[in-house]
């Protein structure tokens, strides 16, 4: 029962960085219908910059927590830029292109970043400075960090205010109508631009949020990083319903816990067979399993033929 | 009395609340030319979609030639002998007029990937067959001379007509035909009418959805209206016409 | 149709196979490491082909094309090495890892083809790493795959004595194994041109273009389009799994590191990035697309050393930064792909009216 607990809270925490990361893809492919390939290394290079510029505050002699808090700002402001180069450089000109046109683009600036990232931090694991303060807590046998407990909660309160934007304001109602159909939200006033720019931006930014947490969460961080978190995002994505928010969150969270049982009882599962180097299957199986029965995924639409 | 070709029993489909058919029964007689009418939303292409398999009814079913027709699998209605049109024609943009009526060949003939692989004669032969037979029927419609144009370059009109060639290349017993004169001008709505004419005369059954009332009056042999969903009356025109309910559901009531 | 042996195409043709013949032997001149960076431009090319038969023809979007490859090239890994003591024929194995490759498509393909297409990329892509890390780790309990190690000592192509490895005097004039193999390459993908070109102008062919053009319309006139997908899925796989094969004898070891992401994602922007469907287009860009990262590799530090005197920055990430950029240039400039098909190009010329 302890190990039970404890997986659903480590899968908890892993799951909303995967929400964080899973939101990115769901509000491009929602509004635009790309799969933006080069999200997961948008948060692989927000990590990065937390360490950098986190990195030398505290060398400078900054106070940890102010440390931290320019790191995320700094990290936040480069992905928004990212994000915002991104669609305005490689996405922009190919909205009428074939479809596949723009899948290869995003996997192209994924290559692209990846090796900048690389040229810049280097091939090692880099150590992600300590930010915050390491305290253990244990209740009823399970134990928890304050990393762990401030990753769920800042997630949590992000993703309120995601929806809160999306459904409470004007650009939150210009998106959802673009998502509707794009041809008719511009024929009423929105500008279309802006609002897929939008999304790119708050995407990244929820991105380097998320790529903070990781780096704090795991302690580690390395120029490859992006790419398998990016996968599994966009897995959570698919599973809860892609171009559905509150699917992209539920979505995340799942995939977290589903993978860390599965990581905590393959052993005992498979009668010692397959063993927790297995657990990065189970996102894909999940995934497999759950479009079979509803192939719109968990939460989304269904999509009906119409003659 | 001629048999029934199709008969619909008790179909019913709804989207929500929304009740799109109610218990819809009707029967179309071998060879005759049936037509469909009602205002917008009656109904109308959610009944051919519920009879080409796109859509799965929540009632009742169909029997075709005698035989039940299954719900969920269009490819064998076209397999069974229906074939259709789309109210906003549905064709296979970026092929030849030529290779979309050869398209059509697809469920009466059989070379497989072996076939193809190899080249044998019965393929060759089977291939030489599809392509002269969507001539033909390029020819019927009067197109042939679009023949190796990208069916997306094609007029309205022609399009049309491409569309129902291509119907009509899976050798249908009965050919439904989805608001065939939408958008064509009095020449196009004269010729479309005597192609109708002349698919009857070779033997096919018409099932013809139609805004155009002088048309469907004017060609049909039967005709049953829809109104939200319901059937309100099925006989002949000259009867329809004078039915008070068909002339308030047109009026509005 | 029949007389298209004319003169003028029979000198053609015999001036292709000419230079064919001979080109390994004029890229040996520049060392036997460039001829076995040809071998792998035809070998992707005979993969790209394939994958264009699922992506270019029926229109699916398969991201975990490579997971057959693997299947066919552990299938002769296992069969023809050590590691099982096992040693079988070409003949035997080239079948089986087909036909393996063949049953993991319908497998992964019959419950998943009818999900919308981003889905079914996303779903491939995950069946392809799933097969990655069983391959990782398949060696405990029992020691199937020889986990991260990978096999080694694989058996090289042989038909009966002829051994398509190591050096053979053939009129008095040594022919490398690479060159020997390139031959066996060369064949393989006139093969599978054929069978593009082919399937392309068949009913088969038509019925595939027809679901890709409008899946709703393909219906209605009949066409069994899960059937077809899944008859498309299964087709590229095998040819997947032969290619597999042939790559495992070639480089005599095998292990998952070979079949990773990356390369699916290769192999999909070969077939995207020279002109989806259009065969020359497929093969113009797997031929580019594996010379261009190897024509870097050798040209990117040189040129470093003459503009700036040392090496700036690590050549092998210059390397990739300059294929990405690459890809998405085209993408950029050329849409459709370098050479797409004639009606491709029509329609985009179209658009921009």
């Amino acid at each position: 029962m302890d190990i039970f607990l404890q997986q659903i809270i480590n899968g908890l925490v892993q799951g909303s960085i995967y929400a964080l990361v899973a939101l990115g893809y769901t509000m491009v492919y929602g509004i635009m219908g790309l799969i933006n390939f080069a999200h997961g290394e948008v948060v692989m290079i927000g990590t990065l910059v937390t360490i950098t510029v986190a990195g030398s505050l505290l060398k400078a002699g900054m106070p940890a927590l102010l440390a931290g808090l320019g790191g995320l700002s700094a990290s936040v402001l480069v992905c928004m830029a990212l994000g915002w180069g991104l669609e305005r450089i490689a996405y922009r000109p190919l909205r009428n292109a074939p479809r596949l046109t723009p899948l290869i683009t995003a996997i192209g600036m994924s290559i692209i970043l990846q090796n900048l990232a690389m040229m810049i931090w280097g091939r090692n694991y880099l150590t992600f400075p300590a930010l915050l303060p390491k305290i253990d807590f244990e209740v009823a046998g399970v134990n928890f960090s304050a990393i762990q407990i401030i990753i769920v909660l800042v997630s949590a309160t992000t993703m309120g205010g995601l929806l809160l934007l999306v459904y409470r304001t004007k650009l939150g109602m210009a998106m959802r109508a673009t998502a509707q159909n794009p041809a008719i939200a511009s024929l009423m006033g929105v500008n279309i631009n802006r609002v897929i720019a939008a999304a790119f931006i708050i995407g990244s930014a929820l991105g380097a949020l998320a790529g903070v947490m990781v780096g704090s969460y795991y302690e580690i961080a390395h120029y490859q990083m992006g790419f398998m978190l990016g996968l599994k995002a966009f897995t959570a994505a698919v599973l809860g319903g892609i171009g559905n928010l509150a699917g992209a969150m539920l979505g995340g969270v799942l995939l977290g816990i589903i993978e860390a049982l599965g990581a905590g009882y393959i052993g005992d599962l498979t009668g010692g067979f397959l063993g927790s180097h297995y657990q990065d299957i189970f996102a894909f199986v999940v995934l497999i399993i759950v479009l079979m029965f509803k192939p719109s995924g968990l939460f989304g639409e269904k999509t009906g033929e119409r003659a | 009395m001629t048999q029934a070709l199709l008969e619909a029993k008790a179909v019913a489909k709804h989207f929500g609340g929304v009740k799109a058919l109610r218990d819809v029964s009707l029967s179309i007689r071998e060879g005759e030319v049936y037509g469909l009418i009602g205002p917008n939303g009656a109904g109308k292409t959610t009944f051919f979609n519920c009879l080409t398999g796109l859509y799965i009814p929540d009632g009742g079913g169909f029997t075709f030639a005698g035989q039940p027709l299954r719900a969920d699998a269009p490819q064998q209605a076209a397999q069974r002998g229906i074939a259709r049109t789309f109210q906003n024609i549905r064709l296979f943009g970026n092929m030849t007029a030529l290779e979309n009526v050869m398209v059509g060949r697809h469920v009466r003939t059989k070379a497989g990937v072996f076939g193809a692989m190899f080249q044998n004669k019965a393929t060759k032969a089977e291939e030489a067959a599809i392509r002269q037979r969507a001539m033909d029927l390029l020819h019927y419609v009067q197109i042939e001379d679009r023949a190796d144009d990208l069916a997306k370059n094609l007029s309205y009109g022609d399009q049309r007509r491409l569309e129902i060639a291509r119907a009509l290349a899976t050798e249908p017993k009965l050919l439904c035909l989805d608001e065939p004169a939408a958008g064509m001008n009095g020449t196009e709505t004269a010729e479309l009418r005597e192609l109708i004419v002349g698919i009857r005369k070779d033997g096919t059954t018409v099932l013809l959805i139609e805004h155009d009332v002088k048309l469907v009056m004017g060609l049909c042999d039967r005709v049953a209206v829809l109104d939200y969903g319901a059937l309100v009356i099925e006989d002949v025109p000259a009867v329809v016409q004078k039915d008070q309910r068909v002339i308030e559901a047109y009026l509005g009531a | 149709m029949k007389n298209w042996l004319t003169p003028k195409s029979t000198a053609g043709i015999m001036l292709i196979a000419v230079a064919l013949a001979a080109l390994p032997f004029v890229v040996g001149m520049a060392g036997q490491a460039w001829v076995r960076i040809l071998n792998f431009a035809i070998l992707y090319v005979f993969l790209a082909l394939g994958l264009n038969i699922v992506v270019g023809f029926a229109g699916l979007l398969d991201l975990g094309y490579i997971a057959f490859y693997a299947v066919g090239a552990y299938a002769w890994a296992l069969l023809a090495s050590p590691h099982f003591g096992l040693h079988w024929s070409i003949w035997a194995i080239l079948p089986i890892g087909a036909s393996c490759a063949c049953i993991a498509g319908i497998v992964l393909g019959s419950p998943t083809l009818k999900l919308r297409g981003d889905y079914l990329a996303i779903v491939t892509l995950g069946f392809g790493e799933i097969v990655r890390i069983f391959l990782n780790n398949l060696n405990a309990p029992f020691n199937i795959t020889n986990g991260p190690q990978g096999i080694t000592l694989i058996d090289p192509v042989s038909f009966g004595g002829f051994k398509l490895s190591g050096f053979t005097p053939i009129f008095g004039f040594p022919v490398s194994g690479p060159q020997k193999y390139y031959f066996l390459l060369v064949a393989l993908a006139i093969l599978v041109i054929i069978i593009n070109l082919r399937l392309q102008h068949s009913r088969i062919g038509r019925a595939w273009q027809a679901i890709r053009e409008d899946e709703i319309a393909a219906k209605a006139v009949g066409i069994d389009t899960r059937n077809l997908k899944l008859l498309a899925f299964a087709m590229g796989a095998s040819f997947g799994g032969i290619a597999g094969g042939i790559f495992a004898a070639m480089q005599g070891f095998v292990s998952p590191e070979s079949f990773s992401l990356i390369e699916s994602v290769m192999i999909l922007a070969m077939v995207v990035l020279g002109g989806m469907g259009h065969i020359p287009g497929v093969i113009l860009g797997a031929v580019l697309l594996t010379i261009l990262p190897e024509a870097l590799r050798y040209g990117v530090g040189p040129i470093q050393k003459l503009l700036f005197g040392k090496q700036l920055v690590d050549p092998e990430s210059l390397r990739m930064l300059v294929f990405g950029l690459a890809l998405v240039l085209v993408m950029r400039f050329k849409p459709a792909g370098l050479w797409p098909a004639p009606e491709r190009k029509r329609e985009l010329a179209e658009g921009a009216k």
